[in-house]
């Protein structure tokens, strides 16, 4: 196995894309490095992009955010503006594993992972992030929900990583949340995930995104969901109504952690209370 | 095998060079290549903790974290708790609340808890329930580690020492 730690995202595609047999990106490790050991993966190259240069930086303009590649889910939970700009995404990363985890753990691994459960994705769709991807040749910009195409499976080609994800500025009167639920508090894989991202005016919700994790083969943007409480002030009647569409919009598995049947249900059940978390940080009032 | 690669750390505030495989992880490379046993294999996969250690200051399993992923970076291990001879507080509230049997899981929770203490000095019962959960323990039931992690914070803040 070959170790290469590039010093820029474009030498990095360069190192993937020539390479002939199994190439590997290493940012947080804590999915590639578990692959490693238990024999699903076995590297010929292993590309480190931890040396490159801003890759753990996490930069604020009056665009919003620009999170790098590298920046661990710690990271991202010390960082006071975003938490107060965006607190759902912020929630959803720290959601994943332990505090040793989170010490590694990136938000571009739990996207490219590309697990159907993963705590980040929803949350990160629901707030607009973009990813910026850079191949050999060029870069470009991507919207989250573009890149998970399937459980383990990227629009990536090979050589493309992603290089840092783009979270727009919060808009005055808006606010995120992402709940999750698990059979342990802990250390567990999310059941369902729900993340929603709404802005008021005058009280009333203007604008919104639902997105569900780990009730289909991907996160889904749920449109239904959302235009049941757009127009709204989160009344019983509209609360019902993005259950009941978010409960429609499931596509599940059935295994250990929940049934089908379940699953649907506590879709909804949490769709519910991701609204209300999202309306109050909005300023809204119940 | 794969090829090996010179590894210049520090550890414990001592300069340290390992050579290692490049597909070895850390934890391998700090047991066999440094002698710091109290790195502890449980999983290997990061699900347990027995292997924690800090990474520049960030507490992450070692067993996911290649050893030529440590080049110029800085280690703590259990090894480097107790200082000329004396116990970190940590380690005598273990022993005195009997947070421990087998010991397996103890140098991974005690990293654990010390990184808990180093960012918050007075945490509650729940908030080490959840920074611990990344340790497993299949003795004493946690009770008593969390006794041991509580009593740890009073008497460090007393003290004034971390």
């Amino acid at each position: 196995m070959r170790y290469e730690t590039p010093a820029s995202a474009k030498e990095a595609a360069g190192l993937l894309k020539k390479e002939k047999g199994a190439a590997f990106l290493l940012a947080g490790g804590t999915d590639l490095l578990v692959k490693l050991k238990m024999g699903i993966v076995e590297p010929d190259l292993v590309v480190d992009i931890k040396r490159i240069p801003k890759i753990s930086d996490i930069q604020s303009s009056a665009k919003g955010f620009t999170i790098g590649a590298a920046v661990s889910g710690a990271e991202l939970g010390e960082h006071a503006g975003l938490k107060k700009a965006w607190p759902g995404v912020v929630e959803a990363a720290n959601l994943i594993g332990s505090d040793q985890i989170q010490g590694r753990a990136t938000l571009p691994g739990n996207l490219c992972n590309a697990s159907p459960a993963a705590d980040s994705v929803p949350a990160l769709i629901a707030a607009g992030a973009k990813a910026i991807v850079v191949g050999p040749l060029k870069k470009r910009t991507v919207p989250v929900e573009k890149i998970m195409i399937g459980p383990g499976k990227t629009s990536l080609a090979k050589g493309e990583l992603i290089e840092a994800i783009t979270l727009p500025k919060a808009e005055p009167r808006s606010g995120d949340a992402y709940l999750r639920f698990t059979p342990r508090t802990e250390m567990d894989i999310a059941v369902v995930g729900i993340a929603i991202s709404l802005k008021l005016e005058r009280g009333v919700i203007k604008k919104a995104r639902v997105v569900l994790g780990a009730v289909a083969p991907t996160a889904i943007v749920v449109a239904a969901a959302a235009k049941a409480i757009i127009g709204s002030k989160l009344d019983d009647k509209a609360l019902d109504k993005l259950a009941a569409a978010c409960s429609a919009a499931c596509n599940p598995i059935d295994d250990k952690r929940g049934t089908i049947e379940y699953r649907v249900r506590v879709a909804g059940v949490l769709a519910k209370r991701a609204a209300k978390v999202a309306f109050q940080r909005a300023g809204g009032s119940l | 095998m794969s090829k090996s690669t010179l590894v210049s750390t520090t550890v414990n505030g001592d300069a340290v060079e390992f050579a290692c495989p490049t597909d070895e992880s850390l934890m391998t490379a700090l047991r066999d290549r440094v002698g710091l046993t109290g790195v502890k294999e449980g999983c290997g996969t990061g699900d347990c903790g027995a292997c924690s250690i800090s990474l520049d200051g960030r507490l992450v399993c070692s067993c996911i974290v290649l050893g030529v992923e440590a080049e110029g970076r800085s280690i703590e291990t259990v090894e480097g708790l107790s200082q000329n001879g004396v116990l970190h507080p940590l380690q005598q509230n273990f022993i005195d609340h009997a947070a421990l049997q087998c010991g397996i899981c103890t140098p991974g929770f005690l990293i654990a808890a010390k990184a808990l203490l180093d960012r918050n000095p007075n945490p509650d019962e729940s908030e080490i329930r959840y920074a611990l959960a990344g340790n497993l323990c299949r003795c004493t039931g946690y009770d008593k580690i969390v006794r041991a992690v509580q009593a740890t914070a009073k008497d460090m803040r007393k003290k004034g020492r971390s």
